[in-house]
């Protein structure tokens, strides 16, 4: 009960973490090319490579790692302050699922193989076909229907992916799809920044906007609405943050999960519950978890690079269990 | 500020289960919103609060239209203690009852020293100061009702509106909960109540509102509307009365066979 750390201290705790993670983002490079390459390079005096990999290679990565993971951390913050449920995360909406469903179509049409932007493209289109069926499915209904339509369209679009694979054209195309969907930032380029970077931001911007409504929230739908709180534009304020922001993520790494889910959780006894301090937390521990996930997979070499996805899955999943007990013994106690 | 509400309707699937309905409560007044189970009576308060669509008719408050104005801005006027005592996270007591002030900030500015004093008003009124660093979740019924309460109170909106806000509170509570109303009132503030128990309406209550079937039927003085007749006609119970303090006090005795 007494976990409450000062809000401005917590804060700034995760800033100095995220930015020590930060450099050494920037620093450590995958093991098989030589883990701290990077100083003997300066050593012999071959600076200019050595600031050509910062710049080209580690730097795109290391900042949609970042931004990714803020606005998963920010989405899922979001999300379940909004619904009112620790279980929501982006995936609730169905957002991730129409993304990658967006994507995978780039790859099974060889659209991305043409040209290389069209991936992306298409994964956010994917995000606001999202947003276009919710509002047609969900639009004058409560909490309830949203979720259902979040449910129905993750479904269907969980199964037009599964189509595609089964379809594809050859084994290749197949395995770039299922590669491609287990989520990753390596070799990402500025233009990959440049293109999901705005969308995430204008994202972060509607849920930031919404914050103080997601306190007037916690009474439940009428007292927040007696206090002055429009429900309605702020239920669509974060359904399109959400969509925009994790559909420009989705776009440039694939399918990322668990970070919306896990990094609320952990951090919530730490800002006294409140879901609107909890956002910007969440962000910043989101960020963190990323690129602190994004070092390890460059750290561990078991025969091939994992993915991002793969590990915050492998994270996220037992810590999920560890919930569970938890809740568990809360009950029996 | 004087709350009207004139001809309030309110329908679902074709049954009107508000039906024209008008009442106005006074600065300094305790109005009382009484009936059986289904008379509409949370449909109304609702409907009044903007909470739930109307078929028809119009809020005013000094004159003026209740939803012409912001969301803020009507929530500054008329605070609402909903019947629902749900609080979602753990937050802390003061957290909560720093709800309240929700209407009087805006934007990124925190909570400024006017709203930090309007919540230990509330807390000293609701004698909840003991509570503010525990969650709401670990609170008992009682505590809890009245932490909600000085949330409403916290508002300092010249109206609230209470629904039932005694329900599920031993005596002792029950009794707080109305003398905290009845000193609202008595400090200038109009205050509207639905409640289900006719003892509490006819001891604390200045006026009362008696709706059945979606309609409001009787309008006037406890005594007058809580007569014998109408009790055995509406509620269909028998009460016994008396005289105490230098009011009537009433209690539903037995129930009576369908007439």
């Amino acid at each position: 009960m007494a976990r409450t750390v000062s809000y401005p201290l917590l804060v700034s705790g995760l800033v100095v973490a995220l930015c020590a993670a930060l450099a050494g983002s920037m620093m450590v490079g995958p093991a098989a090319a030589g883990t701290f390459e990077l100083f003997n390079l300066f050593a012999r005096g071959d600076g200019d490579v050595a600031w050509m990999i910062v710049r080209e290679i580690r730097l795109p990565r290391t900042i949609l790692a970042a931004m990714i993971g803020f606005t998963l951390g920010l989405t899922g913050a979001a999300l379940q302050g909004f619904l009112r449920n620790p279980l929501a995360d982006p995936g609730v909406v169905g957002v991730s699922s129409t993304s990658a469903l967006g994507a995978v179509l780039a790859i099974y049409t060889g659209l991305s193989a043409m040209f290389a932007l069209a991936l992306p493209v298409m994964a956010i289109a994917g995000g606001l076909v999202c947003v276009v069926l919710l509002q047609w499915l969900a639009g004058r209904g409560g909490v309830l229907t949203l979720v259902l339509a979040g449910v129905a369209i993750s479904s269907l679009a969980g199964a037009l992916t599964s189509l595609a694979l089964n379809l594809s054209p050859n084994p290749f195309a197949a395995v770039e799809i299922i590669f491609w969907l287990l989520g990753s930032v390596t070799d990402r380029s500025m233009d990959h920044v440049a293109l999901a970077a705005p969308f995430m931001v204008f994202g972060w911007a509607l849920i930031a906007w919404s914050a103080r409504s997601l306190d007037a929230l916690t009474l439940g739908e009428d007292s927040a609405a007696s206090l002055g709180v429009n429900l309605a534009r702020v239920r669509w304020m974060i359904v399109l943050g959400a969509a925009v922001g994790v559909g420009a993520a989705t776009a440039v790494a694939g399918v990322i999960g668990f970070v919306g889910l896990v990094v609320p959780h952990i951090l919530r006894p730490y800002v006294g519950h409140r879901p609107s301090r909890l956002l910007l937390a969440s962000g910043l521990g989101g960020a963190l978890l990323l690129v602190a996930a994004d070092i390890f997979v460059r750290l561990v070499m078991v025969g091939a690079e994992l993915r991002l996805g793969v590990v915050t899955a492998l994270i996220g999943a037992p810590f999920f269990l560890s919930l569970v007990l938890r809740a568990r013994a809360e009950l029996e106690a | 500020m004087k709350l009207e509400s004139r001809h309030i309707t309110v329908e679902l699937g074709g049954w009107k289960i508000v039906d024209d309905v008008s009442l106005q409560v006074a600065p300094g007044e305790l109005v009382g919103l009484i009936g059986p189970n289904g008379a509409g009576k949370s449909t109304l308060m609702r409907a009044m609060l903007g909470l739930r669509e109307r078929a028809g008719g119009e809020v005013l408050l000094d004159g003026r239209d209740l939803f012409s104005m912001t969301g803020p801005e009507r929530a500054r006027a008329v605070s609402f203690l909903p019947q629902d005592r749900r609080v979602e996270w753990r937050l802390r007591a003061r957290d909560v009852v720093m709800l309240g002030r929700y209407p009087h900030q805006s934007g990124l500015g925190g909570a400024t020293a006017k709203d930090h004093a309007a919540v230990d008003r509330a807390l000293e009124q609701v004698e909840a100061t003991y509570l503010v660093d525990r969650p709401v979740q670990v609170l008992s019924g009682g505590e809890r009702t009245r932490v909600l309460l000085a949330r409403a109170l916290a508002v300092e909106a010249p109206v609230m509106m209470a629904d039932e806000p005694t329900t599920a509170l031993d005596p002792l509570h029950q009794l707080q909960v109305m003398e905290i109303l009845r000193g609202l009132a008595d400090a200038g503030r109009g205050v509207l109540v639905v409640l289900h128990d006719l003892s509490l309406a006819a001891r604390f209550m200045d006026r009362l509102v008696l709706m059945n079937m979606g309609r409001a039927i009787c309008d006037g003085a406890p005594v007058d509307v809580l007569s014998d007749e109408r009790l055995a006609e509406v509620y269909r119970v028998r009460a016994l009365r008396g005289e105490a303090d230098g009011r009537t006090w009433l209690l539903p005795w037995e129930s009576l066979p369908r007439a």
